[in-house]
């Protein structure tokens, strides 16, 4: 089966990425001026050379680079990110405690995107010249050029602040008391804004790229035949154009997915989301160093699974590149 | 998008000047670029013209625009806010300006080297390209930044290396493209250096799509910064316009406006650009000027 040869060939070459990842990270913490032995005694309120030192033979850090390096990478292919100095705790159940948080943010912005993109894309690409089209092309300008935290701010002030709506930070409200779905719509109110918030930046883009490769596809030849046998308007556009206006969207969506990572680190500061982003943030600022490295380390892991569920998605929409590799 | 007429005149003959007549015949990018030079000339000459200082305690906090005598107000620690706007603007073009530059020659090397040599080299370059592209950017100039310290080269240093990627594939693909036409061979033939080839011979013809990504890569490198300054990872003894965004932020239950008028400023400066590289992109794009 072809398909499983690209995919074990596509498992192999992520994770000689993620290992090169590894490397560089750890690299670049080592190569950073500073001390983390200082750090540590710092958080435990100052110690003399002698603490020092025993810090220092505690977590390896006396041992040369490589040997170093060598450890960090044969503990982390053991699933062991190492112990944080700051949150006193093993960093993978400090990063899996937060996981899910980014996860449903991330993935459920990026899903929300592309739906709404593309059917905002294939709505003004039908009328080039109509309301909904300059609508499209404003919004999708918007979405470019607005710094995405402000975007965020001007949501919660709108809409928690000033009409209140949703709940203005968090993910769960403490005092909810009740059962599964009484929980489930307290998250949900709480994921509204910053949803919202992170899916504005990538539905102007995919919604200009639909468009704009929506518009190509409609004055194709094959459309045209489709048209003249009499399909309906609407078979015509989303079961035949669709198909393969999709494409492109698909690509670039994935393509995208460090950005929508990248972007969530911010909307989760906003909106005091208890994710990855927000423990990235206060481990960089406390000098955490294994807390840091595991974030970098999960947040690669997270956009090498997002390209392998859009090659996926590719390869089920476009037939022509199903059988390459 | 609006279809331009455009009919050529005979004197317009230089590629430039015939640029030049398509961008101006559009409206959103004229536009753009009007917006885009007052900002300019505003950080060139507003700290001389205007006499508030950015780091300087001049009123009560949160004083609203107007009504104290300061136009936009005062922030958190009563400090004119259209003074740090005036200030903050050089640091955010600056940045935005240079981190620009760092994209373009990093990518620009590797895409025109991929592109050039094709075989194992271009493999190479190539997968170290795809390999930056998983790095999460932000949190890993965020790390940069805060390991390496917040200074303005630093910060323009981590920008810059995490954002070179789509330059790299748009340079290569375009190498990819001209190596095949016929001037090139011709150059070839006659003995041009790899040198010579691939920076004098080709590079002027893959100009034009780098062109429109470097003009939106100052506006991505303006929004980066912003983010950066935003979660507090910027010099302290600068102010640009997403740190005051930052420093703000925690008042906002007091008043907004500390918050929204920087956001605008960014959002206005960056909207103008993207115009600007729109306008660009329909008046360089060789496919559309046919049409």
């Amino acid at each position: 089966m072809a398909i499983f040869r690209v995919l074990a060939t596509r498992l192999v070459y992520a994770t000689a990425l993620l290992l090169a990842v590894l490397v560089l990270n750890f690299t670049l913490i080592h190569l950073a001026p500073g001390d983390v032995a200082d750090t540590i005694a710092q958080s435990m309120g100052g110690a003399d050379a002698e603490i020092l030192a025993q810090i220092r033979a505690d977590y390896g850090l006396d041992q040369p680079f490589l040997l170093q390096l060598g450890a960090y990478m044969s503990r982390v292919l053991q699933f062991d990110l190492g112990y944080s100095y700051f949150y006193a705790m093993p960093v993978t159940d400090l990063i899996l405690q937060r996981l899910p948080a980014t996860l449903l943010l991330v993935f459920t912005a990026q899903f929300l995107a592309m739906i709404i993109g593309v059917v905002l894309g294939v709505i003004s690409a039908r009328r080039p010249n109509g309301a909904m089209s300059h609508f499209v092309t404003f919004f999708a300008l918007f979405g470019y050029s607005a710094p995405v935290f402000w975007t965020g701010i001007l949501l919660l002030i709108g809409f928690s602040l000033k009409i209140q709506w949703f709940p203005v930070a968090g993910m769960r409200d403490v005092t909810v008391i009740g059962g599964v779905w009484t929980h489930f719509w307290d998250v949900l109110r709480h994921l509204v804004l910053p949803v919202v918030t992170l899916s504005s930046i990538f539905i102007a883009l995919y919604s200009r790229l639909s468009r704009a490769t929506m518009m190509e596809t409609l004055s194709s030849d094959y459309v045209r035949t489709a048209k003249s046998k009499g399909l309906s308007q609407y078979s015509v556009v989303y079961k035949h154009a669709l198909k393969n206006a999709l494409s492109p969207v698909i690509t670039l969506a994935g393509l995208q997915f460090s950005a929508v990572v990248s972007g969530a680190v911010l909307v989760e500061t906003v909106f005091a989301w208890p994710g990855l982003g927000t423990l990235a943030f206060q481990s960089i600022i406390a000098r955490d160093t294994p807390t840091i490295l595991g974030i970098l380390f999960f947040s690669a892991l997270m956009v090498i699974i997002g390209n392998l569920l859009t090659d996926f998605a590719l390869r089920l929409v476009d037939p022509r590149i199903r059988g390459k590799q | 998008m609006k279809k331009t007429n455009f009919t050529p005149t005979p004197e317009a003959r230089s590629p430039i000047l015939e640029a030049w007549q398509m961008f101006r015949q559009n409206y959103a990018a004229m536009a753009g670029l009007i917006i885009l030079s007052l900002i300019v000339l505003g950080a060139i000459f507003g700290p001389y013209l205007y006499p508030g200082q950015p780091f300087e305690m001049v009123w009560a906090p949160f004083s609203r625009p107007g009504v104290d005598g300061f136009i936009l107000g005062t922030d958190y620690l009563g400090r004119d806010l259209l003074a740090q706007i005036i200030h903050g603007s050089r640091v955010t073009l600056i940045i935005g300006l240079s981190a620009a530059v760092v994209t373009v020659l990093i990518g620009v090397s590797i895409g025109a080297l991929a592109g050039f040599y094709r075989g194992a080299i271009e493999e190479a370059l190539m997968r170290f390209t795809e390999f930056f592209q998983v790095l999460p950017t932000l949190l890993f100039s965020m790390v940069i930044v805060a390991l390496f310290g917040a200074s303005l080269p630093m910060i323009t240093l981590a920008i810059g290396l995490v954002s070179w990627t789509a330059v790299a594939r748009i340079t290569r693909s375009e190498f990819l493209r001209i190596r095949e036409l016929e001037y090139v061979m011709a150059s070839r033939a006659s003995g041009a250096s790899s040198m010579k080839l691939m920076f004098k011979v080709m590079l002027p013809n893959a100009l034009p799509p780098i062109i429109v990504q470097s003009a939106l890569m100052v506006g991505s490198a303006i929004l980066f910064e912003a983010g950066l300054s935003f979660l507090g990872l910027t010099d302290p003894n600068v102010t640009s316009w997403g740190q005051i965004i930052g420093s703000n932020r925690q008042y906002i239950l007091e008043s907004s406006f500390t918050v929204t008028i920087p956001g605008l400023a960014i959002f206005i400066t960056v909207l103008a650009i993207s115009l600007v590289g729109d306008g660009l992109n329909d008046a360089l794009n060789p496919k559309l000027r046919q049409r």
